[in-house]
């Protein structure tokens, strides 16, 4: 059963990856001999080019979008910046970084920030001007205070008391077993089954 | 007994945790700026650029700061209720004119009726920063030293001026008064 399962399975991540596949590989004869390994029809010229111009229009899109300074960027300070807005919340979209997301505000505070460390700020100093404006949650890494004692050291503490106890339960289970002595009757049982047994493969 | 009540109480520990998580507006986040000085600022009006306003000049007398925009949807919800709580005089209400063509926000007010003393354009989104603004609208009560009491991210809706911001004013109208 499963591995019929999984045998649809792969059929059908093969069969959205092939187009894919088929990308790479049109042009000529090529394209013939794949239909006949494959056994089914390629995706015609048609689509595969409209499949290429508009990925080529996503990445046109993306790079349309360019600081508002204009100074030409600098690498130094795009590695910097890629690194620091990995670790700091979009308050628009909360489940991603300052690095991913598309919000507006996300632009104009990695503006900031790259205003920023071009005026030479370090990176504490960025992100303590951050935070003095939009609080600990913009950080992805909450700071250890207090306040995020629980936070931080709630999980060890229940894993601590997870072991304590599996430990406690486990010695409970073991001082519970009880030795229990054969009887003189239940040996001559045994005695009786094994030698039948062993008469029985001799035989 | 205790076999069963031990995973009984933990059970309910964690319905009132979720209890009260589910309760929680994640978007609200709390503002590190409450009990803080407001940022100063000095920026142009937005009805006569030539003119401009800092916060400064509103020492010794409580305000209230709401960050709009024209494109701001909830803003156009939140903006009858401006008007209506302008009106009542209760307390100044100033605008921050938030990432918005000049043009745009004119028009806006020109349409929708103008609640504000003033507003003044934020065009750069640096005042709006400063303010840790997230989203439109988000409205600040600040008092007579020129600290942020209080702070609405949303629209104001009329528990929340009745409930919150009323009271305090009147704290703080209270408490400016003796000093």
């Amino acid at each position: 059963m499963i591995s019929k399962r999984m045998f649809i399975w792969s059929a059908v991540t093969c069969h959205r990856f092939r187009p894919l596949r088929l990308v790479a590989a049109v042009g000529g004869g090529r394209k013939q001999r794949l239909k006949a390994a494959t056994g089914r029809r390629t995706p015609n010229r048609f689509f595969v080019s409209v499949v290429l111009i508009c990925s080529t229009a996503i990445v046109a899109s993306a790079q349309l979008r360019r600081p508002v300074s204009n100074d030409p960027p600098d690498p130094a300070v795009e590695q910097r910046l890629a690194k620091l807005s990995q670790e700091l919340r979009c308050l628009v979209c909360q489940n991603e970084t300052l690095a991913d997301s598309r919000a507006d505000l996300a632009e104009d505070l990695r503006d900031e920030i790259r205003t920023q460390i071009r005026a030479g700020k370090s990176d504490q100093e960025i992100i303590a001007f951050l935070t003095q404006r939009y609080g600990d949650f913009i950080l992805y890494r909450p700071p250890v205070r207090p306040k995020t004692y629980l936070l931080w050291f709630g999980p060890f503490v229940l894993l601590l008391a997870g072991l304590a106890l599996l430990f406690r339960y486990v010695k409970r289970r073991r001082d519970m077993i009880e030795e229990q002595p054969l009887s003189n009757a239940d040996r001559a049982q045994v005695e009786k089954l094994l030698s039948s047994a062993s008469r029985k493969e001799t035989a | 007994m205790t076999r069963y009540l031990i995973p009984l109480v933990i059970f309910g520990v964690l319905v009132v945790f979720l209890a009260i998580g589910l309760g929680r507006d994640p978007h609200e986040v709390p503002s590190p700026l409450i009990n803080k000085p407001a940022p100063s600022f000095k920026l142009a009006q937005l009805k006569d650029p030539s003119k401009s306003f800092s916060a400064e000049e509103m020492r010794g007398r409580v305000w209230l700061l709401n960050v709009w925009a024209s494109w701001c949807i909830s803003c156009r919800d939140e903006h009858p209720l401006l008007i209506e709580y302008a009106r009542t005089g209760a307390v100044p209400i100033y605008g921050l004119n938030y990432k918005d063509r000049p043009e745009d926000a004119l028009a806006w007010l020109q349409q929708l009726g103008d609640p504000y003393v003033l507003s003044v354009s934020d065009l750069d989104c640096r005042l709006g920063i400063d303010y840790g603004v997230y989203g439109a609208p988000e409205t600040y009560l600040i008092d007579q030293q020129g600290v942020i009491r209080f702070k609405q991210i949303g629209p104001v809706t009329p528990d929340i001026w009745t409930k919150n911001i009323l009271p305090l004013v009147q704290e703080m109208n209270r408490q400016g008064g003796s000093r």
